[in-house]
């Protein structure tokens, strides 16, 4: 086992300017399951291949444990990338279906056994060991291909989308499965997704990516409590956070007749390109239903109502009562929309307007220039 | 309904509306099956009919199909051999509502060979090899494109004889992925994953008999990396040498010519004095003589086929001395006075069997025999009349083989 150290590691794509991972610090802990996550063309992906020795690495280098592994063959940096090689043998048992790598690699055929058997018993296919591949279940076939990888201990699992050609039902099942199954592993494993809930979900930590940098690493507790810019408020959640800039007037932030007191610290930092504005953000569920006329209240039309039960969101517009500035104003549902966590057994109707009012505390500030998180 | 059934395709064809789009590929009805695969795949894959036609059908993940549908398109475009792909079909539904799978459709590669049926035939002592050469031609021409494959393998492989030796064409493109050029670690990798890859597959022949048991299945997995390795070598490797040895800039062109390549751009440089020259290729494109042949002809045949029917068609210019003629002239007249009486002569029930190309490289071979047998020069309609009775007959059919023909059943 060991650690995962990228130490300004870049990658530029010939006839690219832009680098497509620029700089990328990054020490993942031994027995660690780290997360990259974010959106198509992030460089999520391509820093996994540059630790699996796939991508050439620019400048900067790259460590397993406390080897500099950037020059090193893939085959040699005692890696298994999962999932790519599902094919199970159908005249071949499943010990041997899971053993047949060290067999090519020349090990003893006592260790090979010794090896299938203990991987087996974590993946709870002990008693098929001597059967043939027809005679398992679609599940146990997938773990028969997981086991493929754990008996070649490697120091670092790797993972790229692995779920993503997997239907729905199957993808959560799976998901909760190599969670557990790398907690009892323990082996350090880097997990590249675009979905934030896979991530929210499986990481110990999550590292978020935009146009090939590091927005912020940390637990998903941090990231979703404490989310470094706008970017990564807007990215982590789902529903995603509310997000609006407003203008900052004293003391105040104001968008229409309504005020959010801004704390005199947070003021005060407000730098020269952020040109008197400052961005707020509040999440579904930090927002209270309020009877009309309550101070700071911001009236929202509600257009759906979306009940699952245990909770129930209103996706709404801003009032137009706002003017042009409910403009300013975005959630996960579009532009001048707002989603709003509400009691689900008191939910509005299609149409309603109700009036919404961010818990003290509840909200997050972020620069309007820069988009950096103000800390208070 | 809000929900409809979506067809994505370069050119539909109107029966795909038939098929039954609102049942699960497992359930599907054997009458509009072709055949069951062989073999356990990650996905539902089924053969099937479709206007006389058989296509592939495999249910996979949206995305991933519509991802896996435009590889294989630029694939197809910049003439890679691989599978033709049909379309993609999104917003299946069972009656009940309940979403189905999007499926992606190729087409099925007429006779192409799955190395299980390859294996269950007769064999040559060599098939393996042959096998294994045809996939390191394959791999170098993908790696030479910029294409990485990420899960080489005899099973995501189709083969089509080709003469003596085999051609390869990639089947699932799933992993893989087009880059500008590929890194070494890239191309490492997907070497390694192959070395893997087969000995799996052969171990697993070896475990279903249909391989001797003392096969050495590591070396020949083995093999592979130095046949690709040497191939690439000879493909993209830099040579140097002095001024007065120009010679060798057309003698390297030669050398990639007989192993199948154009030459399509070289790099040439000399350093300040002149007195060495270097020499590395940069574009090279196989199908040096199925180029040819099409160009002659405009036969369409794999590579070693249209050599051996350049080599007849030399040798039908030698015997009927019109060397000194346009080449194009004498291509017209062996077609229509060798080629095309010879694949005609086979009755019409019998050519499900073999290509036309690669019956005619048989029929080469078995004139050869059995002038050799007769001590005299067998022509070549009297050879045809023997290689359909005696041989051609007792071959079974390629024309479909979709992984079922001559199998044992797979015990459970």
């Amino acid at each position: 086992m060991a650690t995962v150290t990228f130490d300004k590691a870049t990658r530029v794509y010939p006839g690219t300017e832009r680098p497509a991972v620029d700089a990328l610090d990054l020490h993942v802990g031994d027995g660690e399951f780290l997360v990259l996550v974010g959106p198509s063309g992030c460089g999520k992906s391509t820093s996994l291949r540059m630790l699996a020795g796939l991508e050439d690495v620019n400048s900067g280098r790259i460590l397993i444990g406390d080897r500099d592994v950037t020059d090193v063959q893939p085959k040699d940096r005692d890696i298994a990338m999962v999932f790519q090689n599902y094919a199970l043998y159908p005249h071949m048992t499943v010990a041997d279906n899971m053993g047949f790598a060290l067999k090519i690699a020349g090990k003893p055929k006592a260790e090979i056994r010794q090896r299938v058997e203990e991987a087996a018993k974590i993946l709870d296919l002990s008693e098929y060991l001597d059967r043939k591949p027809k005679a398992l279940s679609g599940g146990q076939r997938q773990r028969v291909a997981m086991g493929r990888a754990i008996v070649r201990q490697p120091q670092v699992f790797l993972m790229d989308e692995p779920l993503s050609n997997l239907d729905a039902k199957l993808r959560v099942q799976t998901r909760t499965q190599i969670a557990s199954l790398q907690r009892r592993l323990g082996v350090t494993t880097v997990y590249v997704t675009h979905d934030q809930t896979e991530a929210l979900t499986m990481g110990d930590r999550i590292a978020v990516l935009k146009d090939g940098l590091l927005q912020q690493v940390g637990t998903p507790r941090d990231m979703y409590d404490t989310p470094a810019n706008v970017f990564v408020a807007g990215f982590i959640g789902s529903p995603a956070m509310n997000l609006g800039t407003f203008h900052v007037k004293d003391g105040n932030a104001s968008l229409g007749g309504t005020n959010i007191a801004i704390p005199r610290a947070a003021v005060d930092s407000l730098a020269a390109d952020d040109n008197k504005s400052i961005v707020v953000g509040f999440r579904p569920e930090s927002l209270d239903v309020v009877p009309q006329g309550t101070p700071d209240a911001i009236p929202v039309e509600v257009n759906i109502v979306e009940e699952l039960g245990s909770d129930a969101f209103v996706y709404g517009s801003l009032s137009r009562a706002l003017g042009a500035e409910a403009e300013q104003i975005h959630s996960g549902a579009g532009d001048a929309q707002v989603i709003v966590r509400v009691d689900p057994r008191q939910v509005p109707l299609k149409g309603d307007t109700i009036w919404v009012r961010i818990r003290p505390g509840e909200q997050h500030l972020f620069h309007a220039g820069s988009g950096e998180r103000i800390t208070v | 309904m809000a929900h409809n059934l979506q067809i994505t395709a370069a050119s539909p064809d109107p029966a795909l509306l038939d098929l039954p789009w609102h049942v699960p590929l497992e359930d599907w009805p054997t009458d509009v099956l072709a055949a069951l695969p062989r073999g356990i795949s990650r996905h539902v894959v089924r053969f099937v009919k479709l206007s006389g036609r058989v296509i592939a059908v495999k249910e996979i993940g949206e995305s991933v199909a519509y991802r896996e549908y435009d590889l294989l398109r630029q694939l197809g475009r910049i003439d890679v051999p691989s599978v033709e792909p049909v379309g993609v079909i999104t917003g299946r539904r069972s009656p009940e509502g309940e979403p189905l799978e999007a499926v992606l459709i190729t087409k099925h590669l007429q006779f192409s060979l799955p190395y299980r049926a390859v294996f269950s035939q007769v064999l040559q002592p060599d098939t393996a090899t042959r096998l294994i050469d045809a996939l390191a031609v394959l791999l170098v021409r993908l790696h030479l494109v910029g294409f990485y494959w990420g899960d080489v393998s005899l099973s995501n492989t189709l083969f089509r004889r080709d003469a003596g030796a085999f051609a390869a064409y990639l089947v699932d493109a799933e992993t893989g992925d087009l880059h500008q050029a590929l890194s070494d670690g890239q191309r490492a990798y997907d070497l390694e994953v192959a070395r893997v890859n087969i000995i799996g597959e052969l171990m697993d022949l070896v475990a279903g008999e249909l391989l001797e048991e003392d096969t050495d299945t590591v070396a020949i997995g083995t093999m592979l990396v130095e046949r690709y390795e040497d191939l690439w070598t000879a493909l993209t490797d830099e040579e140097s040498f002095t001024a007065t040895e120009r010679w060798r800039v057309a003698a390297r062109i030669d050398r990639l010519n007989d192993l199948g390549f154009d030459v399509g751009e070289l790099d040439i440089t000399t350093d300040i004095d002149g007195t060495t020259v270097r020499i590395q290729p940069k574009v090279v494109d196989a199908g040096h003589h199925s180029r040819r042949l099409m160009r002659l002809t405009g036969l369409d045949v794999e590579e070693n086929q249209a050599r051996r029917m350049l080599n007849d068609l030399d040798a039908y210019a030698a015997a009927t001395d019109r060397q000194n003629e346009d080449e194009s002239f004498v291509a017209h007249d062996w077609l229509t006075q060798v080629f095309e009486p010879a694949v005609r002569a086979v009755p019409r029930e019998l050519r499900g069997k073999l290509e036309p190309a690669q019956i005619f490289h048989e029929l080469l071979d078995h004139r050869y025999f059995i002038s050799e047998e007769h001590q005299r020069d067998v022509p070549l309609p009297e050879a045809v009349q023997s290689y359909v009775q005696e041989v051609l007959r007792h071959r079974p059919d390629e024309l479909a083989v979709l992984g079922a023909s001559g199998l044992p059943d797979d015990e459970a």
